[in-house]
């Protein structure tokens, strides 16, 4: 490159560094070179893999159930109709349950999860505490080892008795030392100054952590919160284990139960006309009301978990 | 999981930034009455007891269940239970390694967690370094991009199970309706061992290399516009950018996720191996894992105390190649430690 094409480009450079991306080189005139338009044709090809069973599902569920017993699944709807949802709404009392009982725990799970931790992950990031270095050594075995599922179960269900309660669907991932450790760093890197001051003016230690150190971390709560909100609605591995009362099961049991025909067609009201059941469809139909109000948030909720990934990633 | 490079961070309570939390100066007016050290003590007390149910949970849900491996060595029964169970030595230990079982699954788990590192490595840099190429002539499309391949992040391994069936479906499925078009014989896919390794490191990379992509992004948007502004004046081609600068500035990175990944290598995703095969009998010689063998012992064998020795054997030998997955790190970068 020569001098006169440097200053040629600087307005250019100036423009990349205003958008906080990287001066790459001179970029022709056209943005849309050969190779630019082979990487777009080649990232959106991936989008559409990555998107085409989510879509897959979606149009067997408005398809009719003999188009996809004479034809199978497709990307795209065939013979359109609502008769699957129309079906499921005709006795809905069972998903409904199912999402009430994800609610309760999603919602419950998240909120003392993030109270739970944040106030283990508070005293963890005081300099001045005694036991903070064995208390952290504590936190960390706990990720390094494990019983393992077998002492687990014994214990849940033979010691503590909580099988078939919903508190067997909150209890075991309350306490996370992943979030736990990540909430400390957080909490750490707050400036002391600031509850120093809450302290002179004559906070306690408890005030000192509502009133001032929760509301300066409500971005770590929030990517936090999230996570484990996800880790709670997405659950299925604790009810299989422990729930066969169908009243306490969360949607991705009733889900995974619908799909191994345990019992879910045996206790419809039309199990009398079972030959005739739309399965194919109503199945896909179930799917998809329990996946929308995740695919619903989303749009909401990306960001925050990949500002999540991404501290954690570049911590790593 | 994000968990290994969360937990990068939690090294010896060094602090990222800021004073120390000093001590509160004492209250003048109690100073005659009360010494430092009892200030100190009080302080101490209120902070246990704010841990105090966050380290419960642990006990309880962490702790003794490792102490209910003792079941490992007992002829477990569930009346006498831990305690009173009679002690037979290794005997459940002997029984698990003279099976074929024990190999034959530590198998599957390693090559199917080495494959699944492999290529969730190679696709989630690919697309990253893509997504760095368009993504600061076309934002918006890059955006689109990116939340399309970390969706299925969010989704649980039930619900992938149904996107999987909705493809290898033996009389519906898209697999077969594509094979039957170019007049191929059709596949019963959840009766036929043979292409389960393939489907299940695809159905892995679909919906982890999302997560590994933000990541990996992440890190690219951290490197010092300078070296690549000082390569392009030099004349390096975008491709000789991505290849002597994004690359190697991203190899710690690399290695130390590799090395994370490769520490928990002996535990394999159990939704993964028992949802999306659905747990499926005849797929058994190359979807059966440590953890769903475990599971299957446990719930339909009910033979608690060779699960329970499967399950130490697990966690034993996950538990050091942690530390010594640790202590390469350590070696490498000691910030980026785990302890």
């Amino acid at each position: 490159m020569t001098a006169a094409s440097l200053t040629d480009e600087s307005p250019r450079r100036r423009r990349a560094a205003r958008r906080g991306t990287p001066y790459r080189g001179p970029v022709r005139k056209n943005r849309f070179t050969a190779g630019r338009i082979a990487i777009h044709g080649l990232l959106a090809l991936c989008s559409i893999a990555f998107l085409a069973p989510l879509l897959m599902v979606l149009s067997a569920s408005f398809s009719s159930e003999s188009a996809i017993n004479d034809k199978g699944y497709s990307l795209l709807p065939r013979h359109f109709t609502t008769f699957a949802y129309r079906y499921v709404a005709g006795d809905p009392s069972q998903i409904l349950q199912a999402y009430g009982v994800s609610i309760l725990v999603t919602v419950t799970g998240t909120l003392v999860s993030l109270l739970v931790m944040s106030m283990l992950a508070y005293t963890l990031a005081r300099r001045d505490y005694t036991l903070r270095r064995p208390l952290t050594l504590y936190l960390i075995f706990a990720m390094l080892f494990n019983g393992g599922l077998v002492p687990t179960y014994i214990l849940i269900t033979q010691y503590l008795h909580l099988q078939n309660t919903l508190f067997v669907l909150i209890l075991p991932y309350l306490a996370s030392p992943w979030f736990v450790i990540l909430l400390r760093t957080y909490f750490a890197s707050l400036p002391a100054e600031i509850m120093d001051a809450a302290r002179i003016d004559g906070a306690g230690e408890l005030r000192t952590f509502f009133q001032v150190v929760l509301p300066l971390s409500t971005p770590a709560l929030a990517t936090v919160g999230l996570f484990t909100g996800l880790v709670y609605w997405n659950d299925w591995w604790l009810g299989l284990l422990y729930i066969d009362n169908e009243h306490l099961a969360p949607v991705q049991l009733f889900l995974y139960r619908i799909l191994s025909n345990i019992d879910y067609a045996a206790s419809t009201p039309q199990a009398g006309h079972l030959v005739t059941a739309p399965v194919q469809t109503v199945r896909m139909a179930v799917a998809v009301l329990a996946i929308g109000p995740i695919v619903i948030a989303f749009g909401f909720i990306q960001r925050y978990l990949v500002r999540g990934i991404a501290i954690g990633g570049l911590k790593g | 999981m994000p968990a290994p490079s969360v937990a990068a961070s939690a090294r010896k309570g060094r602090r990222p930034q800021g004073p120390p939390l000093d001590d509160p100066p004492a209250p003048r007016r109690d100073s005659t009455v009360r010494t430092r050290r009892q200030a100190r003590r009080r302080a101490d007390a209120v902070l246990l007891l704010m841990g105090a149910p966050a380290l419960l949970l642990l006990l309880l849900f962490n702790y003794l269940p490792m102490a209910g491996l003792v079941a490992a060595f007992e002829d477990y029964r569930p009346r006498e239970g831990f305690l009173h169970s009679s002690w037979v030595g290794l005997e459940n230990f002997r029984y698990l390694f003279t099976g074929s079982d024990t190999w034959h699954i530590t198998y599957n788990t390693v090559l199917m967690n080495a494959l699944i590192i492999a290529a969730t490595l190679v696709c989630s840099l690919a697309l990253a370094l893509l997504l760095n190429e368009v993504r600061d002539r076309s934002p918006r499309a890059a955006k689109v991009y990116q939340s399309a391949m970390f969706l299925p992040f969010v989704f649980s391994w039930v619900v992938v199970s149904y996107f999987v069936l909705a493809f290898l479906d033996a009389d519906h499925g898209l697999a077969n309706q594509v094979l039957k078009a170019f007049g191929a014989h059709p596949v019963d896919w959840y009766s036929d061992p043979g292409p389960w390794r393939i489907v299940l490191v695809v159905v892995a990379v679909w919906k982890g290399v999302g997560f590994w992509v933000v990541a990996y992004l992440a890190a690219i948007l951290a490197i010092d516009p300078a070296y690549y502004e000082a390569a392009a004046i030099d004349g390096a081609s975008r491709w000789q950018q991505s290849r002597r600068i994004t690359l190697p500035l991203l190899t710690p990175m690399i290695s130390i996720n590799l090395l994370l990944d490769v520490s928990h290598i002996f535990h394999a995703d159990f939704g993964l191996f028992f949802q999306v095969p659905r747990n499926s009998t005849p797929l058994y010689p190359t979807t059966d894992v440590i953890d769903t063998y475990v599971y299957r012992s446990l719930t339909s064998l009910g033979d608690v105390g060779m699960s329970a020795a499967a399950g130490l054997y697990q966690a034993f030998v996950g538990f050091v190649l942690v530390v010594g997955a640790n202590w390469l790190v350590r070696r490498r970068d000691p910030d980026k430690a785990l302890f």
